[in-house]
């Protein structure tokens, strides 16, 4: 076991001034501009609670993160069964099993902007595989920068096919270690297919799991660069999630009052969600 | 319940093997009675599980045919074999309570509630699991864990055998002891044959009424503990069976004596054949102090509570007996006295002489 | 058996297809791309990777990027070791919650941060340079170091530091010549991911560069919007950033699996 040792905090120390560094400074810009108005000048007036009030009432926010949810749920309603069912069906063993990582792991390797971009090119109309396929092939009218739903339809298939794989990767990560003698014993037992799923599988897969939804979750919650770089948040604001909202608001406008307290909600927003979720999906380990 | 017939069995697990070296189980011929209690042992890598695995069906032979009475089942797969297996690590549903878990055979082959919740309490009752019954498995102790596994096992009253994959390996060496036990008390109290396999030989021979003994994929005698420790028909048996194990000695086989490092030695009977390397096999049990006989020089003279294990040397050859009084110093001369009906000529490992009839 | 494994192939060419057609696109000449749809190129052509290779500002963004995620790779590690060590050694005052506060830094979304960094990295003079950029990206990728390093680190039997101590080796020399090779999976595993994550991140790295440190991603935005719109070397550039990715991951996948498994991302 762990011996007791204040002298370990010698050795965390670099980590903490490196994240302090990084994490506290900024977060008392964020905080100090959030209760302050300016002039521009470097002058600054007490504004209280004023900034985190007005973007709380305000409609552009409200509606931005109601479609930040709905692009997350969405998202971990496809990617979630999608992976688990993917890990399943994967080999075990054997030559294909690295070649399978490798190739699943490839999306979460490229530059998000990149990511962006090749959906870009990918879903062009007459010119991309996606886009001819569907307008020229198969005659449906599709047009991303045109019509809201094909843009949240791309943007949705963009996300399943950047990090479905995450899903799948920490799955079979847990399908792997279970060993060989629980198969064999549903397979004594008499047990179908959904049994051993329901029985040994899923319970095998319960952490890794949480893990997976909890990313995903925080993931999904804080994407930018995918989205923006695809339809910079159109047609109109139709795909304009919370984080290229708050961009927009804290570079382009340079609404700094406003902007910071977005930013607070935001990263408070997403502290909470992820300990319910954890709460929720660790509850039957506490008992 | 029913009688289970391995015939020609060979198994390799390799595509195309070429040659004897390539199987991990070489012709085994063996027939479990119906009820028996049996125990296969042998040392890792022996060829065991995959023999267990066969029997069960998780494992297809390469050759060769599984009968339980007299039906072929070789092809069966494991869940039509009626067969109830344990395993190493105990394995159970860590979702479902302990009753759930003794209830899932039943239910996946759709056995009426009644019948489930009558069986589920008289095998509880039998494994004294009964006030668990509705805690959640996942945090039983490792040996309150392979109760389950086992209990899963009897729960069906169709089940052709139960098998032990060495059950008890996780377990405290003071609950080992209770656990097996518990094991031959409900092989008496179900009476289902009952395979078990060990590489432990008090755990086999405490447990079966016949134990198989195997060395390399090869079955080297079946027989009861009694009959493996005074009759062991290689000297594998002998070697690996009995602490310490029988003492295999270099010798020159003439008729019914032995000639051992220039000293005649009589046998239990007069040797076959005559051609292979020769070793006479005498357990430690059976060599003696006397005023005559073959001189020795003691080495080493270990006190193991109940007796006292002798090493002396004759000749260039060290050899162990196994005396309980009349201990002699290391560093002096003894004159040794070998048993003559428990001392065999073995020749390349096999028993060569043959049993004077009595 | 075999009739699973239809899923993971049809799986594997959903995430193919795009990046087939990106790098399909590379090869194909402005007009080609212009004048229609062609499943593969048509006049095969290397042009968009020569534009690519002669231009210094091109290429310098790729050394830009390699340049700041390698300092970022080491500095993570470097700090994470001992740290990791620590959580997995020792207990000490305020252990959990430090672990647990540094763990949120993974959640917060990089466009908080975007505006601030840009102002803290300014006002120390930083903008602009390799070293911002490496910084910035530690605040989520050493939390992320240390978790996996941790959980390699519990798999070490502490007896192992013990017969070292024993034997007369000092701290420094036993950590590294010892325990460092007992847990090299793990550093390969932390190293990865501190990669993967540098290398992919955006907003941070084109927030705090402007010409000097400019990475790729920066480069390819403004081909997008100045030089018209030239699809083939945008397309040459993304199958580009492609490249050191699948090189790395190919070094280590036989601990993805593991890494994975440690349950630590």
């Amino acid at each position: 076991m762990r011996t007791e040792n204040q002298k370990a905090w010698f050795f965390v120390l670099p980590v903490l001034a490196l994240v302090a560094f990084n994490a506290l400074v900024p977060m008392m810009t964020v905080v100090n501009y959030s209760v302050q108005e300016t002039f521009g000048n470097n002058q600054f007036f007490w504004e209280g609670l004023g900034w985190f009030e007005q973007i709380l009432r305000s409609d552009r926010f409200q509606a931005a993160l109601g479609r930040q949810f709905l692009f997350t749920a969405m998202i971990l309603a496809i990617e979630v069964p999608l992976g688990v069912i993917v890990a399943l069906s994967m080999p075990r063993k054997g030559f294909w099993v690295p070649v399978c990582l490798v190739l699943m792991a490839l999306p979460m390797l490229i530059p998000w902007n990149v990511v962006g971009s090749m959906w870009n090119i990918f879903t062009l109309p007459k010119i991309g595989l996606l886009g001819y396929f569907l307008n020229d092939v198969l005659g449906v009218n599709y047009d991303m920068t045109q019509q809201p739903l094909s843009a949240w339809i791309t943007v949705i298939v963009m996300d399943v096919w950047h990090w479905t794989s995450l899903v799948v990767l920490l799955c079979y990560a847990g399908l792997v270690s279970i060993p060989d003698a629980y198969y064999q014993a549903a397979k004594i037992d008499g047990a179908s297919p959904w049994s051993v799923f329901r029985y040994i599988q899923l319970p095998k897969m319960k952490t890794v799991l949480t893990i997976a939804v909890l990313l995903r979750f925080m993931d999904s919650f804080n994407i930018y660069t995918e989205p923006f770089v695809l339809t910079g948040g159109g047609p109109g604001n139709s795909t304009t999630l919370l984080s290229i909202d708050l961009v927009k608001i804290a570079l382009g406008q340079f609404d700094l009052g406003p902007a910071a307290a977005m930013s607070l909600i935001y990263f408070a927003i997403t502290l909470l969600v992820s300990w319910v979720f954890y709460t929720l999906m660790t509850k039957d380990d506490a008992q | 319940m029913a009688q289970i017939k391995l015939s020609n069995l060979r198994h390799s697990y390799m595509p195309s093997p070429t040659g004897p070296e390539d199987y991990a189980l070489k012709e085994i011929d063996v027939t479990w009675r119906d009820g028996g209690a049996y125990a296969l042992l042998g040392p890792s890598g022996c060829g065991k599980s995959t023999l267990l695995n066969i029997i069960s069906g998780l494992l297809t032979p390469s050759e060769g045919q599984i009968l339980f009475d007299d039906r072929d089942v070789t092809a069966l797969p494991p869940d039509q074999r009626n067969i109830a297996q344990v395993f190493q690590f105990p394995v159970i549903y860590d979702t479902m309570t302990v009753g759930e878990n003794l209830a899932f055979p039943l239910k996946n082959r759709g056995v009426e509630p009644a019948k489930i919740k009558r069986r589920v309490d008289e095998i509880a009752e039998m494994l004294d699991v009964t006030d668990m019954l509705n805690t959640r498995a996942s945090g039983l102790s490792p040996d309150n864990k392979q109760k389950i596994s086992m209990g899963r096992g009897l729960v069906r009253d169709d089940v052709n055998a139960v098998m032990f994959d060495e059950p008890l390996t996780v377990i405290d060496p003071h609950l080992k002891w209770k656990l097996r036990s518990k094991l031959k008390e409900l092989h008496q109290k179900v009476q289902a044959t009952m395979i078990y396999v060990t590489h432990d030989q008090t755990e086999a021979l405490t447990f079966a009424d016949e134990v198989v003994v195997m060395q390399d994929g090869e079955v080297v005698q079946i027989g009861t503990p009694v009959e493996l420790f005074e009759r062991p028909q290689h000297t594998f048996v002998g070697h690996f069976i009995g602490s310490p194990g029988m003492n295999v000695l270099p010798c020159e086989a003439r008729g019914d004596r032995a000639v051992f490092e220039g000293h005649e030695v009589m046998l239990e009977g007069p040797t076959k054949g005559d051609s292979g390397h020769t070793d006479l096999g005498i357990r430690p049990e059976y060599v003696g102090f006397g005023d005559s006989g073959i001189p020795a020089h003691v080495t080493k003279v270990a006190d193991i509570g109940r007796h006292f294990v002798v090493s002396a040397m004759v000749g260039n050859t060290t050899l162990k007996a196994v005396t309980e009084h009349s201990v002699p110093e290391p560093g002096s001369q003894v004159f040794l006295q070998f048993k003559p009906e428990q001392s065999r000529v073995y020749r390349d490992g096999w028993i060569a002489t043959e049993e004077r009839a009595r | 058996m075999k009739k699973r494994s239809i899923i993971p192939i049809l799986y594997i060419a959903f995430l193919m297809l795009p990046i087939y057609w990106l790098v399909a696109m590379s090869f194909k000449t402005t007009n080609e791309i212009l004048s229609g749809f062609s499943l593969f190129p048509q006049t095969f052509t290397l042009e968009n990777y020569i534009t690519i290779f002669t231009d210094p500002t091109w290429y310098w963004g790729y050394i830009n990027s390699i340049t700041y995620v390698t300092i970022n790779t080491v500095l993570s590690i470097c700090v994470a070791l001992p740290a990791a060590y620590a959580f997995s050694r020792y207990r000490f005052l305020g252990d959990k919650q430090l672990f647990f506060w540094l763990l949120t830094n993974r959640m917060a979304p990089a466009a908080v941060f975007a505006l601030p960094f840009f102002q803290l990295y300014s006002s120390i003079h930083l903008f602009d340079t390799y070293l911002a950029v490496a910084l910035a990206h530690t605040l989520f990728n050493v939390p992320l170091a240390v978790w996996i390093l941790e959980g390699f680190m519990r798999g070490i039997p502490k007896e192992l530091d013990e017969t070292a101590y024993v034997d007369g080796y000092s701290f420094p020399r036993f950590f590294v010549t010892i325990f460092l090779p007992n847990i090299k999976a793990g550093v390969g595993v932390a190293a990865f991911f501190c990669f993967m994550f540098s290398w992919v991140e955006m907003l941070l790295a084109k927030t705090l560069t402007a010409v000097e440190a400019k990475p790729i991603a920066a480069v390819m935005t403004r081909t997008a919007s100045s030089a018209g719109y030239e699809l083939g070397l945008l397309a040459a550039a993304g199958t580009l950033t492609i490249i050191p990715g699948a090189i790395v991951i190919w070094f280590v996948r036989n601990y993805i699996a593991r890494g994975f498994a440690m349950g630590r991302v």
